[in-house]
């Protein structure tokens, strides 16, 4: 693609989000970089407290200065967003960035109609009437799926189901044709036939408006669906990256392959009991000093001397690559022995 | 509607009735019916029509075997396990526990009963008392029913901790110093002090992160095979509940469409929603391309997309329930209510309601 040559549609470098407590300091986010390119996904994935909300909340300057403290570079395009005023940041939100949130019930305004919240960032960032909003929330509404739009468009919340406020959500985030979409956990609140319906639409929307989305969500299976590219986070800092088919196909992190063999499945053996991962993510107030993963890992003792996995904090390569002390050789051969047999 | 057709659960006919699932029925509901009033009007209100959250169901559930009921929210699955652990009292139909009838059985009744039916909550924090000690919260079930294990209560706590894989030490602690996964443990524990008979887990491990979900999954699992003890689960993920139940129903607007033994239901499934059901969990890709020894992966799931949503329970189509939604339905399956039967070419003990059932396999070919 040609636009990929002039570089990613938003780039994050070394990104802390640091929330200064009275027990210390909660590093929620510590050391964070990734790429979005342009009509592409990134699946973003990672536990509770694994900091994959809190990173794409420093994209759109969500966290309240005064209880946080941000550092290293969020590139859109040629805008830097760490240190942009307010002001630059709110003619972003709604209208080149926009994000669907997990629960649509709590996202949108119980006092308000339906359309009137979908219409409200047109108005704003376009300046269009009232008239001219309604409108174009009918046909957003008819977009996404929304059976008699031009009626229910004066519907409050409440009168709409799960999957049709989550529906609603991602009319409202479209309404702008935004460049990049941050999906965090947008299906995890859903039933499963419903959760198809949305991940279908989503990109269906994608490739007729060419958005970049980032998808944040827990669940492999989600990210298997749709991602292009995909992110694994652990205590606050990317584990492994690369395109979807390395990273679930050929996974070279040892906290990715816990990941995938504590997951239940569809189909193969079920004599077998799952083989979880063992222990609690570490305490962000005090993460570990070398690898955050070293307290739980079963391979750490693999590692040659004079590498100490609790002490020597290993980088994840750029590009795509795991960051983990083993040889390149001993995650394919751990991985090929070890790890693909339980997931048959 | 459903009524009337107590031959007709195969399943429960004696011994031998279904394979891996046999065995004595430990508790057995008939037609089970629960409607909840819908009130409106003001001041007087009045009943305005009902949420007909369970209507008709049937199943047993036998002794040490884990039966699982997977369904979408609003299929009436919770409502289900609560009407089976008595805190609700069923609108109609019967539930008997080893063929004594309790559908309407007293407090006195039910107290000795009480003990060998035991349940497993769905969120590790509200169901824990944050003013009691996990030792206090463990031993409240032994002191409500008067119970004095050898060696005492509070060995017997200890033991327990041990069993659920907790540090007995922690015995003084309260629940706010444990994780989520720790909580949902006491929760077990809690549940098998009075070593009961029948566990009903309510989605015991939906609340927790997957390599969490997988530890408790795996204790669960112990529990049942190594202390015999039979679950009623109740989850909406179908993957956990493969993994944990050997026998499954499958539940949609309060009834039950289709149950069978697990590879009936996962491997030949013969209802329309079940095929839409397990089609719409998004699988992770691995790759088959990359190595020689993923040729004998199973091909990918046809894709079967859904439209629109599931309908109201206070005004639920007529005849199939499902008819709605199904790609399949016709005249009949608004006029015939499908009885849940064992159709041509299902397994013994595999039982589905539908007219016009679909050939058997989940895989596109």
């Amino acid at each position: 693609m040609s636009t990929q040559e002039s570089g990613p549609f938003l780039s994050v470098r070394d990104l802390r989000v640091h929330f200064p407590t009275d027990d210390g300091v909660v590093k929620a986010v510590d050391g964070l970089s990734f790429d979005v390119w342009r009509g592409k996904t990134l699946g973003i994935v990672g536990e509770s407290g694994s900091g994959k909300s809190v990173a794409n909340q420093a994209v759109l300057g969500l966290h309240n200065p005064k209880h946080t403290r941000i550092s290293g570079e969020i590139h859109l395009e040629d805008q830097e967003l760490t240190t942009a005023p307010e002001r630059r940041l709110e003619q972003l939100r709604g209208n080149k960035v926009a994000m669907i949130f997990q629960d649509p019930l709590t996202a949108l305004s119980p006092y308000y109609t339906v359309g009137r919240q979908i219409g409200e960032p047109f108005r704003k960032h376009r300046g269009a009437s009232r008239k001219e909003a309604r409108e174009r929330t009918i046909d957003m509404l008819a977009r996404v799926g929304i059976p008699h739009p031009a009626r229910r468009v004066d519907d409050y919340p409440h009168q709409f189901s799960g999957g049709m406020r989550q529906r609603a959500m991602i009319a409202m985030a479209l309404m702008c044709d935004p460049d990049l979409l941050i999906a965090d956990e947008p299906t995890t609140a859903l039933d499963v036939t419903v959760q198809a319906q949305i991940l279908d639409l989503l990109m269906e929307l994608q490739q007729e408006f060419g958005s970049a989305i980032i998808m944040i969500t827990h669940d492999l299976g989600v990210v298997s669906r749709v991602s292009d590219d995909v992110l694994v986070m652990y205590a606050g800092r990317a584990v492994e990256r690369g395109t979807a088919r390395e990273v679930l196909g050929r996974p070279r992190h040892p906290y990715t392959w816990g990941l995938l063999s504590s997951m239940p499945r569809l189909r193969g053996d079920v004599g077998r009991d799952l083989v979880p991962i063992a222990g609690t993510p570490p305490s962000l107030l005090a993460p570990p000093p070398g690898c955050p993963f070293e307290p739980r890992c079963a391979f750490s003792d693999h590692v040659a001397d004079p590498v100490d996995c609790a002490t020597d904090r290993p980088a994840l390569p750029e590009e795509r690559g795991a960051a983990c002390h083993l040889t390149a050789e001993q995650k394919r051969t751990i991985f090929a022995e070890r790890i693909r047999p339980r997931l048959r | 509607m459903t009524s009337g057709t107590l031959s007709k659960d195969g399943a429960t006919e004696g011994p031998g009735g279904s394979g891996a699932g046999a065995g004595t029925p430990l508790m057995t509901v008939r037609d089970l019916t629960k409607h909840f009033p819908v009130r409106a009007g003001f001041p007087f209100k009045r009943t305005v029509g009902a949420v007909r959250a369970v209507d008709g169901v049937d199943f047993t559930v036998h002794e040490g075997e884990s039966f699982g009921l997977v369904g979408e929210s609003g299929c009436g699955k919770s409502t289900t396990g609560r009407l089976l652990a008595r805190l609700i009292d069923p609108t109609a139909g019967t539930i008997s526990y080893r063929d004594r009838d309790i559908t309407h059985a007293g407090r006195k009744e039910m107290a000795p009963i009480r003990s060998e039916i035991q349940m497993i909550f769905q969120d590790p924090y509200s169901s824990l008392n944050p003013r009691q000690t996990v030792g206090t919260i463990i031993r409240g079930p032994m002191e409500i029913n008067g119970i004095d294990p050898p060696g005492g209560r509070e060995a017997r706590v200890r033991e327990l901790l041990e069993t659920v894989g907790l540090n007995p030490e922690h015995y003084n602690r309260f629940p706010h110093e444990f994780s989520g996964g720790q909580r949902q443990r006491i929760g077990v524990a809690r549940a098998l002090a009075l070593e009961p008979k029948l566990i009903i887990a309510d989605e015991p491990v939906s609340a927790l992160d997957v390599s969490i979900q997988a530890q408790v999954v795996n204790l669960l699992k112990g529990v049942q095979r190594d202390l015999g003890i039979a679950f009623l689960f109740i989850a909406h993920d179908l993957a956990v509940v493969r993994h944990f139940s050997q026998r499954i129903a499958v539940m949609y607007l309060g009834r039950i469409v289709e149950v069978g033994e697990r590879a009936d239901i996962y491997e030949r499934p013969r209802h329309p929603y079940t095929h839409a059901l397990l089609s719409a969990v998004p699988e992770v890709d691995t790759g088959d391309t990359d190595a020689a020894g993923q040729g004998d992966a199973a091909p990918a799931r046809e894709r079967i997309r859904l439209q629109g949503d599931v309908p109201s329970p206070t005004d639920p189509p007529s005849g199939c329930r499902f008819r709605t939604r199904c790609w399949k339905a016709q005249q009949r399956c608004a006029a015939e209510t499908p009885p849940l039967i064992r159709i041509g070419g299902n397994a013994e003990g595999h039982l589905t309601a539908c007219h016009f059932p679909e050939e058997g396999t989940t895989l596109a070919h």
